[in-house]
């Protein structure tokens, strides 16, 4: 358990020492967010429609933006070998960056999503579901993203590659998400949308620390 | 003893050298199968069944549509498979086979993406809807392309072949997931204003012409995939001294 | 045989181009598939071959004469 706190708190400073960079992916989440009524119209109904499912996208986005930096430093500098030849179960120090990341990027845009739900023109209730179903949702981004963030460490054009990866598999977490919302608002009740995102929590949090182990050992090697 | 002299042969044909000789025998055979049974499915498809009562002729797609949606799921299965086994047992064929059926099996699924477009259209009046089937038809050509454009970027072979395997396998576990979550997306906005469902009872003749061109699409694969391996081994074992004298020889015949 | 001519064959009861549209790039992405294969056969055969002759010529006294 030490390897775990150590590493998430070291992981947090880090980010916190480049906090740049997190103010840019939650910047990108907001911009994204806006041009979707210009683009598709001010129209209050149109957008109380399309609000859930932007936001959702833009938070995916978001994510998938800054994935690729988290194993990326680590690797470049040789930690990351370190890491994996040190006796602490890897698994374990995967979920500790895992977290951390999560931490870092969609706690500050969990923060700012009733802001930018406001702007959509949806409503408390509304709002509140689209945030818990971010907050029960976006772990599951983090965990399949370290996935393929391992997967494509060090590659030419990794950042493109990682979303072809990734996108096809956060499709399921973006339809239960948004999914929600609507759910809520049709008067069907959101707990089984919530349900099967926690269940997706959980099957994410067994499997996809080991498949990344397993990546970043081939990475590496 | 015959057991343990099938496990023999079994553990000689991993090795890419016994492999090589073996896929170049059976390839042209698969190849001579896959003819025979497309000219008997087409014959079955445009000159025995009947008009359907319902669609008309355009139903005819479905020779196509259905073995290649079929194939494209299959060989994603397939693929998992060969990963599966290419990190548990540490051979370098299985990688080599399940990179050579990728480009196959999104050829498949893109033939599944378009003929369905193109059945669509004077069937429910839409090149696309998006339907529980063919949007997670689309996601698997895009698992597809992950993983070929994974594969492709890879330099060291080591890596390539285990990284597509990872893959390859979060990918096959997801498929499910995706198929059950579009679906249930699909079916709380879409309702049954598109119903997708074939005729209950198909004519034995239309569904034994779907069967025989289904099985010439597997032995298409069959062949196309053990081609292209034969390629994949000579690329990757090519200091190897066998592979310099097949080297040679190719470069003569050529 | 239940076509009555080849024309109503071709016509495939108004569904021509929708029918032989999916046919047609079947055939041509078969086709492609297989052009492919053969060009990789063709270049990586060719570019292993000079690989070999440049680094490692003396050893193979086949490939000396072609």
């Amino acid at each position: 358990m030490t390897a775990f706190s150590a590493i998430l708190r070291r992981d947090m400073l880090l980010a916190w020492r480049s906090r740049a960079d997190l103010l840019i992916s939650l910047a990108f989440f907001v911009i994204v967010g806006c041009l979707f009524p210009f683009g598709v119209g001010a129209e209050p109904n149109q957008l109380r429609a399309i609000g859930p499912g932007v936001l959702w996208v833009a938070a995916l986005l978001s994510c998938l933006l800054s994935l690729h930096r988290l194993f990326a430093q680590d690797y470049q500098d040789g930690t990351l070998e370190q890491m994996l030849l040190s006796p602490d179960p890897t698994v374990l120090w995967i979920l500790a960056k895992v977290l951390a990341h999560w931490l870092t990027t969609a706690v500050p845009l969990l923060l700012i999503t009733p802001l930018m739900a406001m702007m959509f023109d949806l409503e408390g209730g509304a709002i509140r579901v689209l945030t818990i179903s971010l907050a029960v949702g976006t772990p599951i981004l983090s965990l399949i993203g370290a996935v393929g963030a391992a997967l494509t460490l060090g590659l030419r054009g990794g950042g493109a590659l990682l979303a072809l990866l990734v996108l096809p598999l956060f499709v399921p977490v973006l339809i239960f998400g948004a999914g929600s919302v609507d759910a809520y608002l049709s008067g069907t009740g959101a707990s089984a949308h919530m349900l099967l995102l926690g269940g997706g929590v959980l099957g994410a949090l067994a499997l996809s620390p080991i498949a990344c182990a397993a990546a970043l050992r081939i990475s590496t090697e | 003893m015959s057991t343990s002299e099938s496990r023999f042969n079994l553990y000689h044909y991993a090795a890419p050298q016994a492999f090589y000789p073996v896929a170049g025998k059976l390839a042209p055979i698969f190849a001579a199968i896959a003819v025979v049974l497309a000219v008997a499915g087409l014959w079955i498809g445009f000159f025995k069944a009947p008009t359907d009562a319902v669609q008309g002729e355009v139903y005819r797609i479905i020779f196509i549509h259905v073995p290649a949606a079929w194939m494209s799921m299959f060989v994603f299965l397939v693929m998992a498979f060969w990963s599966a086994v290419g990190l548990a047992m540490n051979t370098r064929l299985s990688a080599l086979m399940a990179q050579a059926l990728a480009p196959t099996g999104a050829m498949f699924c893109f033939v599944a993406l378009w003929t369905g477009a193109l059945w669509g259209r004077p069937t429910w009046g839409a090149y696309w809807v998006w339907d529980a089937r063919l949007t997670s038809q689309l996601l698997l050509l895009f698992l597809y392309l992950g993983y070929m454009a994974l594969v492709a970027a890879i330099d060291d072979p080591r890596r390539r072949d285990k990284a597509g395997a990872i893959l390859c396998l979060v990918g096959a576990v997801n498929v499910p997931i995706i198929y059950f979550s579009v679906k249930w997306w699909n079916t709380l906005h879409q309702g049954a204003s598109v119903s997708l469902t074939k005729a209950p009872s198909m004519a034995s003749i239309m569904l034994s012409g779907m069967l025989v061109m289904a099985l010439a699409a597997w032995a298409y694969t069959i062949s196309v995939a053990l081609y292209r391996v034969r390629v994949l081994i000579l690329e990757r074992e090519r200091h190897a001294d066998w592979v310099r004298g097949e080297l040679a020889r190719l470069g003569e015949a050529s | 045989m239940i076509w009555d001519s080849w024309g109503a064959f071709w016509e495939m009861g108004g569904s021509g181009p929708f029918v032989w549209g999916s046919y047609g790039v079947t055939t041509v992405l078969i086709v492609a598939e297989l052009i492919m294969l053969r060009t990789r056969r063709v270049s990586s055969t060719r570019k292993l071959n000079r690989l070999m002759r440049a680094g490692h010529g003396r050893k193979l006294p086949e490939v000396q004469g072609s």
